[in-house]
């Protein structure tokens, strides 16, 4: 699904992604585990281009993302993110935060193919051969109550339909990022990055975030994880990037990688925090 | 204290019997009219701006916009807007062959003017508002403009509100000067009290009070508008 090949990236002189070369397979949930200053999040960042790589190819679906000539908004519809700091929209109600992108993206989309009808129309007139118009079986009104039905069954499904018409500085932190991750999940992404999704929770929030997370792995979501909790990477992985100074150092099943660990950094890393 | 008595029935005589109010109230009327929609046109300008100078500058289109806009708000900071007025009303308008009534032109020049100021004011709004908020846009696949338009945007002015305010006031206060250009504001007014009835003090007096509920007024509404958007914070 995403193939990254030699992926590069530099801030001026300092080297901190120095060639990472890895594919990601449907329904694999990676965990990316390392020291402070490692690469991890750049590494995930540059999966979604939030970083742009500064050399190396990002492959997905068959697209080079990396290329700056590709939109990389339509690709970016189909990854989706949750962020360390969560970053809610502090200016809309939390159900706007999870319509926002879905409603934007389908009225964007539905004039776009109004537009080409009328280009189709226009040039109808002036020649013998027809060409048929795209069918339209839908409305603004009807994106934006599809988004709406689809932000409360979301809602629903974590137990908060009730804060639906809040704003976000009224919530508690582990609220916020479970919001912020049906925000993602309200896109229907193919894959989710998370960036250390629990890093900045209280130590009792923590639990039901990851349990979150857990349920979308069960179901089958593809998912690249940069997480400190080792605990859930163990449980949760199937695989682990273990990444030091800018370079994979070691990659191998959760069992193997903490239980027999091949790279003498490897085993130093995890012998400290484990 | 008698001769002031003799001073305000002057005034109200003026005032009241010879259409003095009439003035006064045009007076009013083009005062708020240049600084509300000079502030509107201000905005706009400003707005526009301030997202030129926080936008990247990988292509060479934004660096030469970003250009043109340090050039203006160098032009518009850097010279009085009575010295602004003067060469729009008397240089730039005449040599463009454009006749303009003069209370368009201060509407205008206003308008430029506090775009100049806004612009910076708005600028430092957006550089206000968490990076994550655009990041967090702009991974769920929205574009730069739209999230800029409407999150982060959004989230500026409710910061620069305060600020913004102080400009709407300045400028309420700074149309004072249109009458070079021959524009009818409460000077003119007050000023054509005085020249009838020999007698400047009541009417200066009663200008000054008028400028100063104006600027009451005004701070009142900012305040009102202040709290309303503060819905999304918690501190209300």
């Amino acid at each position: 699904m995403i193939d990254v090949i030699d992926l590069r990236k530099n801030y001026g002189n300092l080297e901190v992604l120095k060639g990472i070369t890895t594919t990601i397979k449907k329904g694999e949930k990676i965990v990316i585990i390392g020291p402070s200053g490692s690469g991890k999040s750049t590494f995930l960042r540059c999966l979604n281009c939030m970083e742009d790589p500064t050399s190396g190819s990002i492959i997905f679906e068959g697209v080079n993302i990396a290329d700056m000539k590709v939109d990389i908004n339509v690709h970016r519809r189909h990854m989706g993110m949750v962020f360390q700091q969560f970053n809610l929209f502090n200016n809309k109600t939390v159900i706007d935060n999870i319509m926002l992108a879905p409603v934007h993206i389908g009225i964007q989309d539905l004039r776009s193919q109004k537009f080409r009808n009328f280009l189709t129309r226009i040039k109808n007139i002036f020649s013998s051969n027809k060409q048929p118009l795209i069918e339209i079986n839908t409305s603004k009104a009807k994106i934006k109550e599809e988004a709406r039905q689809n932000a409360l069954r979301l809602l629903k499904r974590i137990g908060l339909e009730d804060k639906a018409n809040v704003y976000p500085s009224t919530l508690s932190g582990g609220q916020k990022q479970r919001i912020a991750i049906i925000r993602a999940l309200a896109m229907n992404p193919k894959v989710i990055l998370f960036d250390e999704p629990t890093s900045a929770l209280d130590p009792e929030m923590v639990g039901e975030v990851l349990d979150l997370i857990r349920q979308l792995a069960d179901e089958g979501m593809t998912m690249v994880i940069v997480t400190h909790e080792m605990g859930f990477a163990r449980e949760v992985a199937t695989r682990v990037l273990f990444m030091d100074e800018g370079r994979i150092i070691e990659e191998n099943t959760p069992e193997e990688i903490f239980t027999n660990p091949q790279n003498p950094r490897t085993k130093e890393f995890l012998s400290k925090v484990l | 204290m008698g001769s002031f008595g003799k001073k305000i029935e002057k005034f109200w005589e003026i005032f009241y019997e010879h259409d003095g109010y009439v003035k006064v109230l045009t007076g009013l009327e083009n005062t708020l009219y240049i600084a509300i929609v000079g502030l509107a046109i201000g905005i706009v300008i400003g707005t526009l701006i301030a997202v030129v100078k926080v936008i990247p500058k990988y292509k060479r289109i934004t660096r030469i916009l970003d250009g043109i806009c340090t050039f203006y708000v160098g032009l518009f900071r850097g010279t009085p807007v009575v010295v602004q007025l003067l060469v729009a009303y008397y240089v730039v308008l005449p040599l463009l062959g454009i006749h303009m009534p003069a209370l368009n032109v201060c509407v205008m020049v206003f308008g430029l003017n506090s775009g100049a100021y806004v612009s910076e004011i708005m600028r430092s709004g957006i550089l206000s508002v968490d990076p994550g908020q655009m990041e967090a846009g702009r991974a769920l696949g929205l574009s730069y403009r739209v999230t800029m338009m409407k999150i982060v945007v959004p989230q500026a002015i409710k910061n620069i509100l305060p600020t913004l305010g102080n400009e709407f006031i300045a400028l309420i206060k700074e149309t004072s000067v249109v009458s070079f250009v021959g524009a009818a504001d409460l000077y003119v007014a007050f000023n054509y009290i005085g020249s009838n009835s020999y007698e400047f003090m009541v009417p200066y007096l009663v200008m000054a009070l008028i400028y100063i509920v104006l600027v009451a007024i005004a701070a009142l509404l900012i305040r009102v508008m202040e709290r309303s958007l503060r819905k999304s914070d918690r501190r209300n």
